[in-house]
């Protein structure tokens, strides 16, 4: 028996049999190629970019842009640096997405919450909304808004009054607007205090009911306290009333709030075409909670805003949150469409900074490197929800 | 002696049966139900007939755009006395019939490929000699056609071609992507990540930007791609993070006894994924291939920034055009009627396929 003592011993393997070796080996070949690509592509960038006399770097940021934007946040002017134009271009950019998302969210849940109605009408009209605002591009609706607005809507001179106080044309619809006061930086103060409160209120409302079981209205005076504070700040202020009403001077309108054809076209075809995705989203969602849940809720005597709140939802948003999170991310990105209608969003300012400055690669690294922002910010949130909704099973 | 009583069958009561009866379980079963039919009905009054109006009654259909301005409603004409245009773009006029038969030869292929039962090998080659000859024709050169340059293609054949090349092209990218990213080697991992949520990350329009004005300093002197080429290269890098996600999807849904069973009857990494793991794993994510298919038609309008030839940048010259100015509500309607048939009759496949490989289960 011990002679086969020898032979039993593993043979010696040579490196390129042996997995782990060859994973390395694999893995250096690949690092290679990749870098050779690399090099090779930016080694010929660069000698381009020297004969036709290219600058490079991000020095071009501190430059006067030399060009006006037609819509800002903050105060612009031509005067100003590329830095400040590319600012005022992001912020148009959350602007549109932030006021999109709010209002696809509103109107993707009703068309969701619509197709699974039992009205027969309600639910094929729904369907019917899903499915053609999935299937026409973004684009050609985007296009197709804005020629509404340009093509059939009067000049500023007979511009069509729907309502009090608001007037459209081609030049953009003019809202009236209650004028500046001072009682109004306060009221938002008192808003924002109105959030912390309810906040604090909520958790000192649940610890209590863990401890006692007694229940306290969270809902019902929260928004009271929400909507109560502003006003009687308002109330505080003397009630200052005087509205700021646009008015029709040379050729335009003066005053008021304008909102330029371009944001409506933009935010009407992002909001319509992501709510129908959205719409899908919420039904899903809906549908994944079984019946036998709600009927569960109602068998231990809960009340049926609490088997929606402390039942339903929990379960139905955790289907919900994270392809809801990425259609908010696609609207984000589809906002960047813009260019292609005039608004003057990140990539439309990015693309103009190219077209004067010539520093194609830096202005399109910026392009990339804001989406990726908030993307990568987008995911790292999701992240942290997944890991907070996570089912904790037995 | 026994004694049958024939007995009068009763009907159900007239109304729970028939029209009425459906109307009153669907539309009118209780109070809230009724008030929003009746308010959705009387929207439907409010807004159906006008645009009925608007486009089959006042409307125009073969006329100048002179005449057309005189109509009350919709003035199609722009589409009639157009469409060569649109859907051809600037395709020498005679030859025409070269991208119409390619598209034919697309159509009838994607037809062919509706039914699982044809999905055997000769459907690949079928497909293959398919692509090529449509590539063929468009470009000419041979046989006798007079050369096409690819600066004239545009319309419809154009964004067809973006499309079908651009998943055909993206497909096996994407699932080496896919499996590099569910590699156990780390260094490979890590670049099929990165590469992905990149990709993911960004617009497609930062990419068509990429490939129209840098892509060219990519290259040594002298050597240019044409813009077409350009874009399609983006088109692809794109779509293939896409897929990589899709494919990712079925390989996940591999159970582990699938690797297992492989490694025991000892086939290696290569023979696993060929024989074993990637034709189960490509199969379940062909619906969802099928939306990624849908998005990339959708997406080929993006082109139009970069001002390519394609459906919608034909349409917009056709409107630049003095004599059509102000006619984009038809113009767009009848683009978007296009691109809705395309979407709308692959989505709905994709949905029967996913009805019948779940039962299949």
């Amino acid at each position: 028996m011990r002679g086969f003592k020898d032979s039993a011993a593993p043979e010696k393997v040579p490196f390129w049999l042996d997995p782990k070796k060859r994973a390395i080996l694999f893995q250096c070949i690949t690092f290679c190629m990749v870098g050779l690509l690399a090099y090779y592509l930016i080694s010929n960038t660069l000698i381009n970019l020297k004969k036709q006399n290219i600058a490079t770097g991000f020095s071009f940021l501190h430059k006067e842009s030399s060009f006006e934007i037609g819509e800002s946040l903050i105060p612009y002017s031509a005067a100003n640096t590329y830095a400040r134009a590319l600012l005022v271009g992001t912020l148009n950019t959350i602007k549109v997405a932030f006021i999109g998302v709010v209002i696809t969210i509103i109107l993707g849940t009703f068309i969701g919450v619509a197709r699974l109605s039992t009205n027969w009408l309600l639910s094929k009209l729904a369907a019917i909304y899903i499915e053609v605002m999935q299937d026409i591009p973004i684009l050609l609706q985007l296009f197709f808004w804005y020629a509404i607005f340009y093509e059939t809507l009067p000049s500023p001179q007979q511009a069509l009054n729907p309502g009090a106080g608001i007037y459209m044309s081609n030049r953009g619809v003019a809202f009236t607007i209650p004028e500046g006061h001072p009682a109004h930086k306060y009221m938002l103060l008192a808003f924002l205090v109105g959030c912390v409160i309810v906040y604090v209120m909520r958790r000192w409302a649940r610890k209590r009911q863990e401890k006692t079981g007694q229940f306290f209205p969270t809902f019902r005076v929260g928004i009271a306290i929400i909507f109560s504070l502003p006003f009687v700040t308002w109330l505080a202020f003397g009630t200052p009333m005087k509205m700021d009403a646009p008015k029709f001077i040379g050729f335009n309108f003066q005053g008021g709030l304008m909102v330029s054809p371009e944001f409506i076209a933009l935010l009407m075809g992002l909001v319509l075409y992501t709510a129908a995705f959205v719409a899908e989203v919420v039904r899903a969602g809906i549908q994944s909670v079984s019946k036998g849940q709600r009927e569960a809720a109602m068998a231990i005597g809960l009340r049926p805003t609490l088997v929606l709140n402390l039942v339903i939802l929990p379960q139905a948003l955790r289907v919900i949150v994270p392809p809801l999170t990425s259609q908010m991310l696609n609207l984000t990105k589809n906002s960047s469409l813009a260019v292609a209608i005039g608004y003057p969003d990140f990539v439309s300012v990015a693309n103009t900074t190219i077209n004067q400055t010539g520093q194609s690669i830096e202005g399109v690294a910026l392009i990339m490197a804001v989406y990726l922002f908030f993307s990568l910010s987008t995911s790292a949130f999701m992240n942290w929800y997944n890991k907070r909704v996570a089912l904790v099973e037995r | 002696m026994e004694q049958t009583v024939q007995t009068e069958e009763l009907r159900p009561p007239v109304t729970h049966i028939g029209v009425i009866g459906w109307a009153r379980h669907n539309l009118f079963n209780g109070v809230f139900n009724s008030i929003l039919t009746i308010v959705t009905l009387f929207f439907l009054w409010k807004v159906v007939p006008p645009i009925f109006r608007w486009a089959f009654i006042d409307s125009a259909w073969t006329t100048t755009g002179q005449a057309c301005r005189k109509a009350a409603g919709a003035c199609w004409s722009v589409i009639f006395m157009n469409y060569r245009f649109i859907l051809f773009g600037f395709y020498p006029y005679e030859q025409q019939w070269r991208p119409f038969l390619a598209m034919m030869i697309l159509f009838s292929l994607l037809f062919y490929s509706r039914d699982r039962t044809h999905w055997k090998k000769p459907l690949a080659y079928a497909w293959i000699i398919g692509l090529f000859t449509m590539g063929l024709l468009m470009k000419g050169g041979i046989l006798g056609l007079p050369s096409v340059e690819s600066t004239q293609w545009g319309g419809l054949p154009l964004t067809l071609l973006l499309a079908v090349f651009g998943l055909t092209a993206a497909y096996p990218l994407g699932v080496i992507l896919a499996l590099g990213r569910r590699s156990k080697m780390s260094g490979v991992r890590v670049l099929s990540i990165v590469y992905i949520e990149l990709i993911r990350g960004v617009p497609l329009i930062s990419l068509l930007f990429m490939s129209a004005i840098i892509f060219p300093l990519f290259l040594p002197e002298g050597v240019t791609f044409n813009k077409i080429l350009r874009a399609q290269a983006a088109i692809i890098l794109f779509t293939a993070a896409y897929i990589a996600e899709v494919v990712r999807g079925g390989l996940q849904a591999m159970s582990r006894g699938q690797y297992e069973a492989a490694e025991s009857i000892g086939l290696n990494y290569y023979l696993t994924m060929r024989l074993v793991i990637l034709p189960q794993a490509l199969k379940i994510v062909i619906p969802p291939t099928v939306s990624i298919l849908i998005s990339a038609f959708k997406d080929t309008s993006l082109v139009v920034i970069i001002a390519l030839f394609e459906l919608l940048k034909t349409t917009q010259s056709v409107l630049s055009n003095p004599e059509w100015m102000g006619f984009s509500r038809e113009a767009y309607v009848f683009v978007a009627i296009l691109y809705f048939l395309g979407c709308f009759s692959m989505s709905n496949y994709s949905r029967k396929l996913e009805r019948e490989l779940s039962r299949r289960d």
